[in-house]
């Protein structure tokens, strides 16, 4: 029955949310994580999504197996948390305790406004899988009362 | 037809009622990947399976009369198809999160509608059967 893959679906969305949310509050409580190399400095850590496919396979009349073309995807997995690209930021304070000998220290490249956005974005997204969730389980009971 | 059955009896409600369940499995991976990049939202052509399966019957099927026809028949394709998206985002995901809901929403009142029928079909059946 599809319904009961609606669950599937619809968790694997809350839980590449859950992740998501996870990677922003990282980010925003290492945002003044300053360190005094750019190796040892934190970078913002983003998810990967894609769309999960499942392998669908038939056997045609000769007997030989075939992939189904034209199939939906079950849901989205993570598929790596990556970091992220952008220049850190340096500032000169020669009075920091992590302060190099030039008297620089290193700030992770965490933007907190994208940060922000990125959680509001995610908690939004998670309601709404739960929403899916919510409507197909009414859905489903419904059936169970066929006949009733 | 007759004496009662099931294949008659029910109609295309039964039938309806698993598109229904299958659509709302691909809305739900449209919503599930609306932060995908490159994610393209697809959906099924609900009037077309409806309309091929009321035609199964009477549906003109090719006869095979040499070795080496391929048997075919009038069947609507129902195959999945991707959404024209109102605006598209700059990553190429074309999931429009309200559209999908909507459509959802609705697709959830049609499987309500369609489960109606059906459960009045087997009253109307029970009813029949008692014979009180």
């Amino acid at each position: 029955m599809s319904l009961s893959n609606v669950f599937d679906i619809a968790g694997s969305g809350m839980n590449a949310q859950s992740i998501r949310l996870n990677t922003t509050a990282s980010n925003i409580a290492n945002a003044e994580s300053a360190s005094s190399s750019v190796e040892e400095t934190y970078r913002a850590r983003k998810p990967w999504f894609a769309v999960m496919q499942q392998e669908f396979t038939s056997v045609n009349e000769r007997g030989q197996f075939q992939r189904l073309e034209g199939q939906t995807g079950v849901g989205v997995q993570v598929l790596d948390i990556v970091e992220k690209d952008a220049p850190l930021k340096p500032k000169f304070q020669p009075d920091h305790p992590m302060a190099n000998e030039d008297g620089y220290v290193y700030y992770p490249n965490v933007n907190v406004v994208e940060e922000m956005t990125d959680m509001m974005s995610s908690s939004r997204s998670y309601q709404m899988n739960v929403e899916v969730m919510k409507t197909a389980k009414q859905m489903l009971q419904r059936t169970l009362s066929l006949g009733q | 037809m007759g004496a009662i059955n099931f294949n008659n009896g029910l109609g295309i409600h039964d039938n309806a009622l698993l598109v229904r369940a299958k659509r709302a499995e691909v809305l739900a991976n449209n919503m599930a990947n609306a932060d995908t990049p490159g994610f393209k939202a697809r959906d099924i052509n609900f009037r077309a399976i409806l309309a091929a399966e009321s035609q199964k019957e009477s549906s003109l099927s090719l006869q095979v009369t040499q070795q080496g026809h391929i048997a075919g028949n009038s069947r609507g394709d129902d195959s999945l198809l991707y959404r024209l998206p109102n605006q598209p985002a700059i990553d190429g995901n074309t999931v429009e999160t309200q559209v999908e809901q909507a459509i959802y929403a609705r697709n959830a009142m049609s499987y309500n509608a369609s489960f109606e029928f059906l459960n009045s079909k087997f009253k109307g059946m029970r009813n029949a059967l008692r014979g009180e």
